[in-house]
């Protein structure tokens, strides 16, 4: 296990010594004390590696992730795992605003809450909240699969694309072009794998959710739609 | 039936044959003007200045014998490997999907001759492009389309893409009859659906954020890449101001002659203000920080030669960049394709439809049928041959002012030929010492 004190050795000096794991490493596990709210921590690492971080996070944490572990044992400041491409990223607490934004790949867990905009943009991550997620959620989300095990803020998945929405309380409301969709088979099926994966099997069932995607009525243009714009 | 003579038909100066013509239109279609290019109408230009050149109380160099050199270094500030041009004129940004890949093929090819470098656009990187670029700058757009950490390790420099001259405050437009097999997988979008691009960043949000994203850039790219901050002509002293602020290395500025693949004709024509009045106040904003040529400008938005070049930094700008006139150059709007610009209710010089992937010299196409007429090679080629005139244009006019680099050419060379671009350049009307709203008239 490498340690490393973010407050002492700074945070240049870690993101280096992370980038420097890739194509080569036997150094698989790392532990980060005193981030203390940084931003940026562990930002575009690629090595299939595990960093545990001991506290909270500031902006950004994890972002561009591929191919690493990262455990926040804490909460995750605005953008954490921002455009991920594969990997993990797990947070014990709660998330801030954008988290797993315009993610391309990999999975993102969210112990606790997740604050709005979660998975906007989304494109291709999955994101398992065990919490509730806040307004805005999965905005002009691509591709991907949004689980909730609480309650949706305002406007889900508002314009959003061919992303998958699951929630299994309530939804405020949904926002334009998204609409409730029937649960098939093989959703069923993603649930499962994703509630498992995302450490939530015990907590929720696949049967209990409900699953939103898009009327794709806006997406070519029509006059008539206007009002929708 | 009065022996008087009739009134002859006057036609209105507000309801003109144009603007009724718009009228029938958007009644017929209800559906607004979407087209590419910029702005159509007349604004003060670079064409309202004049330069000064040398008399007695200053010297010219020699043409051809005394050296003008024209090179500029980008990203200075804090970038560990900051870039360094022959020529400062870059290819500005422009989208694989909105151009197709054999003109971003030949803007690489041509950027590259010509010792410059060119930029990506709202859609990814592509082989092409990276291939044939030797400085190649990745766009960090709100779409984010084919963002991924390998492409934004191996770009030579990152533009973070807040606003474009063409639409200030607007996102990108990619309509369906463009989004092609290829096209659709790397913007991760189903084929054939209108794509529009978001107008604000998915992760953060005003200057205070901007900050942190550039921070994070940084650490991504372990601080080696230059970061350019692009901004739409809007405010362009506090949006500079802001941009250095939040730690860019290059303010990359656009003004409302600047180019769009696809936008609302009314977005274009009225949203925005021109180049000429843009880099005054962008250069004000650089010096009152102490950071005029520690950060460095690039202007863009009407450029068309070695004349608007010399002019723009002789206002304080360290280059400019060129995107209509770099499609001009490949080939776009060619009087050779007059006869299929007709079938398209356009003529040559004027089609703008470039949102309809119809054109006919396969420059901003995704159908194979039309992009095979465009040769790269060749394309690349007259881009280059068109940068290098441009860089011997500028260079007669610095020697003539008697500079041996063209960054030392200054306001003081240049004189106005009209109230309105004194006004906005600072440069005092031809004859005169007076720069309307300056010095107390």
């Amino acid at each position: 296990m490498q340690s490393f004190d973010l407050g002492k050795e700074g945070l240049r000096a870690l993101n280096s010594a992370l980038h420097a794991l890739k194509g080569q490493t036997n150094m698989t596990a790392w532990e980060v004390v005193n981030p203390k709210g940084a931003h940026a921590i562990a930002a575009g690492v690629d090595a299939p590696v595990d960093i545990t971080v001991r506290g909270s996070t500031g902006y950004y944490c994890a972002g561009m992730n591929k191919q690493a572990t990262i455990r926040i044992k804490g909460s995750a400041g605005p953008g954490v795992a921002e455009n991920m491409m594969s990997g993990t990223v797990i947070i014990d607490g709660d998330a801030s605003q954008y988290a797993g934004a315009t993610g391309c790949g990999g999975l993102l867990v969210i112990k606790g809450n997740a604050s709005s905009r979660c998975g906007i943009s989304m494109k291709g991550i999955d994101i398992v909240v065990h919490g509730n997620i806040g307004h805005m959620s999965a905005f002009m989300a691509q591709s991907g699969n949004l689980v909730v095990l609480g309650n949706a803020g305002e406007a889900l998945g508002d314009s959003l694309y061919e992303a998958r929405l699951f929630v299994r309380g309530s939804v405020k409301s949904l926002g334009a072009d998204c609409i409730e969709k029937e649960m098939r088979p093989e959703h069923y099926a993603i649930l499962e794998d994703l509630l498992r994966r995302g450490e939530a099997e015990g907590k929720a069932k696949p049967e209990e959710f409900r699953r939103y995607g898009s009327a794709r009525k806006l997406y070519n243009f029509n006059i008539d739609n206007a009002s929708a714009y | 039936m009065s022996d008087f003579p009739h009134t002859p038909p006057r036609f209105s100066a507000t309801f003109t044959p144009a603007v009724n013509a718009e009228i029938r239109r958007a009644a017929a279609s209800g559906i607004y003007d979407i087209r590419g290019g910029g702005t159509k109408r007349h604004l003060p230009h670079f064409d309202d200045l004049l330069f000064l050149g040398a008399s007695i109380s200053r010297y010219p160099l020699e043409g051809y014998r005394e050296k003008c050199a024209t090179d500029v270094w980008l990203g200075t500030r804090h970038a560990k490997k900051p870039i360094h041009l022959d020529i400062p004129i870059t290819i500005a940004g422009m989208s694989f999907g909105s151009l197709s890949g054999p003109a971003k093929e030949a803007l690489g090819r041509g950027a590259t001759i010509a010792g410059t470098s060119t930029t990506t656009g709202d859609g990814g990187m592509t082989e092409e492009e990276r291939g044939h670029s030797k400085k190649l700058v990745y766009q960090y757009l709100p779409s984010r389309y084919g963002m991924n950490p390998d492409d934004l390790r191996r770009a030579d420099a990152i533009e973070v893409v807040v606003g474009q001259g063409a639409k200030p405050g607007g996102g990108g437009m990619l309509l369906g009859q463009k989004i092609s097999d290829r096209v659709a997988q790397m913007r991760n979008l189903p084929k054939g659906i209108d794509q529009r691009s978001a107008c604000r960043h998915p992760d953060w949000t005003g200057p205070d954020d901007l900050e942190i994203k550039i921070h994070e850039i940084r650490e991504i790219t372990d601080w080696e890449k230059p970061i350019y901050v692009k901004i739409g002509g809007a405010r362009p002293y506090y949006d500079t101001a802001l941009a250095v602020k939040a730690g860019a290395d290059v303010v990359v500025l656009d003004g409302m002659q600047g180019g769009t693949a696809a936008t609302q004709d009314v977005f274009i024509e009225h949203v925005g203000m021109p180049i000429l009045a843009c880099i005054p106040l962008a250069v004000k904003a650089l010096q009152d920080l102490g950071m005029h040529r520690k950060v460095q400008l690039i202007v863009s938005g009407g450029i068309r030669s070695g004349a608007d070049v010399a002019k723009a930094l002789a206002l304080g700008a360290d280059a400019a960049s060129i995107g209509t006139a770099a499609l001009v150059a490949l080939g776009d709007n060619d009087p050779k394709w007059e006869e299929e610009y007709q079938k398209l209710g356009a003529t040559a010089d004027a089609y703008d439809d470039w949102h309809e992937g119809k054109d006919p010299a396969g420059i901003t196409t995704q159908d194979p049928e039309l992009y095979k007429r465009f040769d790269p090679i060749l394309g690349g080629r007259r881009l280059a041959n068109y940068l290098k005139v441009m860089t011997l244009e500028a260079q007669t006019i610095a020697r003539a002012c008697g500079k041996n680099h063209l960054h030392n050419l200054e306001p003081e060379d240049l004189c106005s030929l009209t109230i309105e671009a004194a006004a906005m350049a600072g440069v005092p009307i031809a004859g005169t010492n007076w720069i309307p709203g300056r010095t107390g008239f």
